[in-house]
């Protein structure tokens, strides 16, 4: 004990700003009365109570072994596969399923644990048991003796005089990472585009005629009444295949919002004045936060909110930023009406739509 | 070695005679583990791990990591002829066509959860205790990668099943990703295999989730347990407790079978959990669809932090050589990560160099005795909580019936002005303790029964405390500002080190300064003179003792 008391790390002492210990212990108020022995437990000293114990212990292990046969057996009973195929799963079947599965399981673990834990408290003999530390520093001798064995090694080497393999194996050495790296390129895609130039458009066109989401039908501008929302894409949509990413791509880009309000209502931007039909007009569905689908639309006042990160539109005003931490204005999409009376997009968005990025220049 | 021949012996023969294991096992066998509540926080991270790994193998045996489009056709029937994902669509059968498969599904991600948060505990545990100082730096470094690749493993799992929550957390990321300036669209093109979702992510992910990011975890839990053997465990002081020993109950057979033990009520609270309360049920949320969301949608908790930080952010982007720098994305979603993780990371070395202690510790501190430590824990629990509160700014609008507008801007007002202010009432509030403390040793602890002297004159009587009372609550070292010695020597020559000896002074004066200390011996014996009326001389003490200059 005496030997720790003088500090463990030797030379990495230059700043020994609290004193060394022998002087703290010196302070100290109360000295160590040393290790206080627990009292005996009950289960110790009463054989009754061991006994006792020994029956709860072997009592949990006992009722946990019951507990795994319930749960095979509830596995075999509380199917959930229906008798008729075609009818479907009955939730209700899957709830009873999981709730005995889980129960029957969950107990029989955990009783397994508590049995150990009681078993270890109230009944093992092992005492309070006290074990020096030693210094995790090697001594003085151990560490000069393998700094001597690596210098040994590196002297043997030449690795310091024989400068052309040193360095002709490090360069080698820097260039391996190069073919790993490289290897990764086709993760992204090699042809066409550059990300930033796909980004910018969508498939919204000149013409391009708007359905209404989800069902795909066109609209009429009369069909619209004023304070109503429309999701919508562009007809161009329905032609993509169902298979491969370009559907779901522009799922992520394409969809807009068409809204109704009273022209008077309406400050139109310069050079917009004649995106709207009759006071109807479309906007981009894609938040330019990050990219949440805008979803909240508050008809009085004309703002949508994003459930998101709640940026704040004002689609009377241009889609213009009033809350939150979006930077940029919900992009327009010019329409117009066709010879039919249905709602067509006079071009593609003039703007990328979504979040800002670094080619997006302003 | 004649005695060893039956059952265990035999094993132990056999290897011994292959790899001299008796010796090894003679020195770790009856290895001491000192035991207290606090210390079972890292346990329940490393149990609920081992019950991920066996859910999460079961679940693979069904899951295919696919974003080819099917057209639903399985047991579900609300869900029939929706065109979908194989991955939604097989999420969906492990629910409903596999016995035991939701309940797999419900403790991989109930297990998820709680790993998290026993890790944070774990954490804070070992923070505000000190056992992360030397030698035990490498296992603090190592515990705060862990919980970087738990967040990670957390969210690549909960992208996987291609639901609308899963598929909505990936956009966040990807808008995060296009705010990183020149390479952002790039980064996300390469994830992404080209625009935006794609069809590649989910195979993508897959890997990683089930084979690289739990294959590192557990490589790096296993150096923290070896280091932590090797290392022995830290312990509370106490009577015969110093920290040059280390006192408790052997490895085996107690902590076998307490930790054993506690292994399996982990298993089976898990177990509970997923079988009593629901947790993302996909099948509610719908296959994703890029252009739908539902209100009022949370992540899990551990990501509620950095979607927090993303709604109270203000809208903040400017133009450098006319390109945007989207400072209201790129400060939460990738700035605040780093400048979280990084002084966190570098904590024990930080602290090293502020007190300029450099010895071994395996005694813990009690919280209040490192009062700055303290405070700084609490005020950075206060920031960590106010953006996990703002994470759920709407939930909170519509439970407090107020405009979520107000939650956002107490919350940026908050997360300035709050963790200041916490730290300097928990360090108020640790000096109390302290103070308490030391009251109670010079003057013993109040009885409740009140004197009349002859005089007229009322006081309360004191109990001395018990010697093992007193060392119980005076065993740790006593903190001393450090002291950066002269600027010149004897001779008038200048100390060329006194320039950063005098930084380091303040720095350890910021930590202990004001701390309130132990009493020495010859104070305790004068208050014993005193007799029961030394409150007035322990408040004079106070004023001698500390340190004038704050800082």
């Amino acid at each position: 004990m005496s030997t720790h008391n003088q500090n463990p790390n030797g030379d990495e002492h230059a700043v020994v700003p609290h004193g060394s210990d022998a002087v703290a212990r010196q302070g100290d108020p109360i000295t160590d009365p040393g290790l206080h022995h627990e009292e005996p437990r009950l289960t110790d000293v009463e054989p009754k109570a061991g006994r006792r114990a020994e029956r709860q212990v072997a009592g949990m292990f006992a009722l946990a072994s019951i507990l795994i046969v319930a749960f095979i057996v509830s596995f075999v009973v509380f199917g959930i596969h229906p008798d008729d195929p075609e009818t479907g799963v009955n939730l209700g079947d899957v709830q009873v399923s999981n709730l005995t599965l889980g129960l029957t399981l969950g107990l029989a673990l955990f009783l397994v644990g508590t049995g150990a834990v009681q078993w270890a408290r109230s009944l093992m003999t092992s005492p309070e048991i006290v074990h020096e530390r030693h210094p995790l520093r090697s001594d003085d001798e151990t560490r000069a003796a393998a700094l001597a064995d690596f210098n040994t090694g590196t002297e043997e080497t030449g690795f310091g005089r024989r400068k052309l393999i040193r360095n002709s194996l490090l360069g080698a050495l820097a260039l391996l990472p190069l073919p790993a790296v490289i290897m990764l390129r086709d993760l992204g895609p090699n042809t066409g585009l550059s990300p930033s130039e796909r980004r910018a458009h969508t498939i919204w066109d000149e013409g391009v005629r708007v359905l209404t989401d989800v069902t795909f039908q066109p609209i009429r501008a009369a069909d619209l009444e004023i304070g109503q929302l429309v999701n919508a894409m562009p007809a161009t949509f329905e032609d993509l295949p169902d298979h491969g990413p370009e559907r779901i791509n522009e799922r992520a880009k394409s969809p807009v919002m068409l809204v109704r309000m009273l022209p008077e209502d309406i400050h139109v931007a310069p050079g917009r004045e004649n995106w709207n039909v009759d006071g109807i007009l479309a906007y981009s569905k894609i938040c330019t936060h990050v990219g949440c689908p805008i979803s909240l639309y508050e008809q009085t006042t004309h703002h949508m909110l994003c459930p998101c990160h709640q940026s704040t539109f004002d689609l009377s005003d241009n889609g213009k930023v009033i809350f939150g931490p979006a930077t940029r204005s919900l992009p327009q999409l010019p329409i117009a009406v066709d010879d039919e009376g249905y709602l067509i997009a006079q071009s593609d968005f003039t703007e990328p739509v979504g979040p800002s990025y670094w080619e997006r220049t302003r | 070695m004649s005695a060893i021949v039956n059952g265990a012996g035999k094993v132990v023969d056999f290897v011994d005679q292959r790899i001299t294991a008796s010796n090894w096992l003679k020195r770790n066998i009856r290895k001491v583990f000192p035991d207290h509540w606090s210390f079972l926080l890292g346990e329940i991270a490393l149990f609920s791990f081992i019950m991920i790994l066996l859910s999460g193998v079961f679940l693979t045996l069904w899951f295919k990591p696919s974003m080819a489009h099917i057209v639903y056709e399985g047991a579900y029937t609300p869900m029939r002829g929706v065109g979908m994902s194989e991955a939604y669509a097989t999420t969906l059968e492990l629910s409903f066509e596999v016995r035991g498969g939701l309940l797999m599904r419900q403790v991989h991600h109930w297990g998820a959860l709680i790993f998290l948060a026993a890790m944070s505990a774990h954490m804070l545990r070992v923070f505000f205790t000190g056992a992360f100082r030397k030698p035990r730096e490498i296992n603090w470094l190592i515990g705060v990668i862990l919980l970087l690749l738990g967040v990670a493993a957390g969210f690549t799992g909960y992208s996987l099943p291609d639901d609308l929550l899963s598929g909505t957390g990936l956009r966040i990321i990807e808008g995060g990703m296009l705010a990183i300036p020149i390479i952002g669209t790039y980064a996300s093109s390469f994830l992404f295999g080209g625009e935006y979702p794609g069809d590649d992510i989910i195979a993508r992910l897959y890997p990683m989730h089930i084979l690289l990011i739990p294959g590192l975890i557990l490589a790096l839990v296993t150096a923290h347990l070896m280091i932590l053997w090797y290392q022995k465990h830290t312990h509370w002081g106490g009577p015969g407790k110093t920290n040059e020993n280390v006192a408790g109950a052997p490895f085996y057979p107690i902590y076998v079978a307490k930790a054993g033990g506690f292994q399996f009520i982990v298993m089976g609270v898990l177990v509970l959990l997923a079988a009593t309360i629901q947790i993302n049920p996909v099948w509610l949320w719908g296959p994703y669809d890029p252009s739908v969301v539902s209100a009022g949608t949370q992540p899990d908790w551990y990501v509620g932090f950095l979607d927090g930080a993303l709604r109270v952010m203000p809208a903040w982007e400017f133009y450098v050589f006319d390109r945007p720098i989207t400072m209201s994305v790129l400060i939460p979603a990738i700035i605040l990560p780093g400048l979280i993780l990084t002084p966190l990371a570098l904590y024990p070395w930080l602290e090293q160099l502020a007190t300029g202690d450099k010895r071994e510790h395996h005694l813990l501190d009690r919280p209040r005795n490192v009062p700055v430590r303290t405070g700084i824990g609490a005020a950075f629990i206060t920031f960590y909580l106010l953006l996990m509160i703002a994470g759920g700014n709407d939930f909170f609008a519509t439970v407090l019936e107020i405009p979520v507008n107000w939650i956002t801007r107490f919350i940026q007002v908050g997360i300035i002005v709050l963790p200041p202010l916490v730290f300097v009432l928990t360090k108020r509030i640790c000096l109390g303790l302290q103070r308490r403390d030391r009251d109670k040793v010079m003057h013993g602890r109040e009885t409740g029964i009140v004197m009349v002297s002859p005089d007229g004159e009322f006081s309360e009587l004191h109990a001395p405390l018990t010697p093992p009372e007193a060392y119980q609550i005076t065993w740790h070292e006593r903190q001393l500002p450090s002291d950066p010695g002269p600027a010149t020597d004897a001779n008038g020559i200048p100390n060329p080190k006194y320039r950063s000896k005098r930084v380091q002074a303040r720095l350890s004066r910021f930590y202990f300064g004001d701390v309130v200390q132990k009493p020495t011996r010859e104070e305790l014996e004068s208050a014993h003179h005193d007799g029961g009326h030394g409150h007035d001389a322990v408040e004079a003490d106070h004023r001698d003792e500390l340190p004038s200059g704050q800082q």
